[in-house]
């Protein structure tokens, strides 16, 4: 079996007398998709954000096995190493896509930013890439020089999976990514998800309170309750076979999910 | 030789908390095995536990007591205890799973959902395309409909097109349940002859069919399920 990629160790996040995320340990390999559900408040985006290193935590570890093969407590690495990191090798796509793309710079700048981030200068290259991307992502070629700002809901988290995706990440994080967008374009949202995280190979772990996606998306599942971990498994698993009072509740309060 | 699949002493409950954790059993001691070329049928009134049987053995169930063996290659992994990515693993190459709903992501279209299923069983690209349309064909969904999502299709074409995907690839253990249910005659022939080939190469089919033609066309042998009912508890 492979090697963890992504090594998570008691991650405990406290934010004055409240616990956001309480001792949350798991391993993480190529390819695999995780997705970590939960209500709202239940301390999954604290996870994912803790994950990314954007926030410190009071207690715990995040390691990551870098392209030498080492496995490396992201702690221990410069700020610039860890931003090159983030640029580079990871990926996260925002449930708002204003904080993850931006706004002001064309769809292809945005795409070519994180292409640039690595070190590409030559615009042509860079141009092509782009376009190629925003193809990938079923936007149309004559939309490369507009805005994200006139784009719609559903095409700006396209925008964002090219962008994050440019680059070649092993590991992408996702909050939410389809939640506020109508059901139709989830559907192509979440087709797009899983064919690319597929062919790729890449390593997901994605924030949902839908268990549909969920269960369409993820191989294993992690379910969240006032920061901590109660249940954990094989996603259709859990969901068809709850042992746990509270997945119990969640999975009943849904319409076939 | 091991079996394929061996059930040993192995019982299910559910338990309901949010109904004041009332317990209802499913089954208890069930016990046996499935060799290569063997086509087990499960009988016995539905409520039986014959479904869960089925999801047990696939992983989708978890089981309170005892072990499920399931052959892999020259290893054997107890599905009970088995660790998630593991299980991942065998499903990928061992064991398929045929119900009789067609889960799948909208808007793929019927073929795709097919060659991505044969992609993901270990077969390559132009393998999974050809074998792909030779299924849907054989099963007689019209040519049509193949580059359409299957949402929209009827009953027996859903079945049909989730019975391509789950006899696709080369698993050797077949968990088959009613993927008959809404056939007509003549493709539920297709699928007897399906399944003929599947154990004739040597695979293992534990399945439910209430329909007696298609049993009788496919079974080795029928267990009734409920000599494992389980135990009635104290109230």
């Amino acid at each position: 079996m492979s090697e963890p990629l992504l090594q998570v160790r008691g991650l405990t996040k406290r934010y004055g007398a409240r616990l956001a995320c309480a001792d949350v340990s798991f391993d993480l390999v190529p390819g695999e998709v995780l997705a970590v559900v939960g209500e709202s408040g239940s301390g999954k985006s604290t996870l994912l954000s803790l994950i990314a290193t954007e926030l410190a935590p009071d207690a715990g570890t995040v390691s990551y096995r870098m392209r030498d093969g080492d496995l490396r407590d992201l702690a221990g690495l410069s700020e610039a190493g860890r931003r090159a990191l983030m640029r580079t090798e990871w990926g996260f796509v925002r449930q708002d896509a204003a904080q993850g793309l931006r706004m002001a710079v064309s769809a292809g700048g945005n795409v070519g930013e994180r292409l640039m981030g690595m070190g590409e200068r030559h615009y042509g290259r860079i141009r092509a890439q782009a376009l190629d991307w925003l193809g990938r992502v079923e936007i149309a070629a004559d939309r490369i020089d507009d805005p994200p700002t006139r784009f719609s809901g559903g095409m700006r988290q396209r925008l964002q999976i090219a962008r994050n995706l440019v680059t070649g990440p092993r590991l992408v994080l996702m909050d939410e990514p389809t939640s506020g967008l109508d059901v139709s374009v989830q559907a192509r949202l979440l087709d797009l998800i899983r064919r690319l995280s597929a062919e790729l190979g890449l390593a997901v772990i994605i924030v949902t309170h839908d268990l549909a996606v969920a269960r369409l998306l993820s191989h294993r599942i992690v379910v969240m309750r006032a920061g901590r971990v109660i249940e954990t498994g094989l996603t259709d698993q859990v969901l068809d076979d709850p042992a746990q009072a509270y997945t119990q509740l969640l999975v009943s309060s849904v319409l076939a999910a | 030789m091991t079996a394929l699949l061996t059930f040993q002493d192995v019982a299910k409950s559910f338990t309901l908390h949010l109904r004041g954790g009332v317990v209802l059993p499913v089954v208890g001691d069930v016990s046996l095995a499935v060799e290569p070329g063997e086509c087990v049928v499960l009988g016995g009134p539905s409520g039986a536990g014959k479904s869960s049987l089925l999801k047990m053995a696939y992983g989708n169930y978890r089981c309170d007591a005892g072990a499920i063996r399931i052959r892999d290659g020259d290893a054997v992994i107890d599905v009970v205890r088995a660790d998630p990515r593991v299980m991942l693993s065998l499903r990928a190459r061992v064991i398929a799973y045929v119900s009789q709903f067609l889960r799948v992501i909208p808007r793929v279209p019927a073929l795709d959902v097919v060659e991505a299923a044969g992609r993901e069983g270990g077969l390559d690209a132009a393998t999974a395309q050809a074998r792909a349309k030779d299924l849907l064909a054989r099963l007689n969904l019209p040519e049509r409909l193949w580059g359409l999502p299957p949402a929209t299709f009827s009953g027996g074409e859903q079945q049909r097109v989730n019975i391509a995907r789950g006899l696709i690839a080369d698993r050797p253990l077949l968990l088959l349940d009613e993927p008959t249910a809404s056939l007509d005659a003549q493709n539920r022939a297709v699928v007897a002859e399906l399944v003929r080939e599947k154990l004739k190469g040597g695979a293992g089919v534990l399945g439910i069919f209430h329909d007696s033609e298609m049993r009788d066309a496919v079974a080795t042998r029928v267990v009734d399920v409920t000599r494992f009912a389980p135990p009635a508890r104290a109230a």
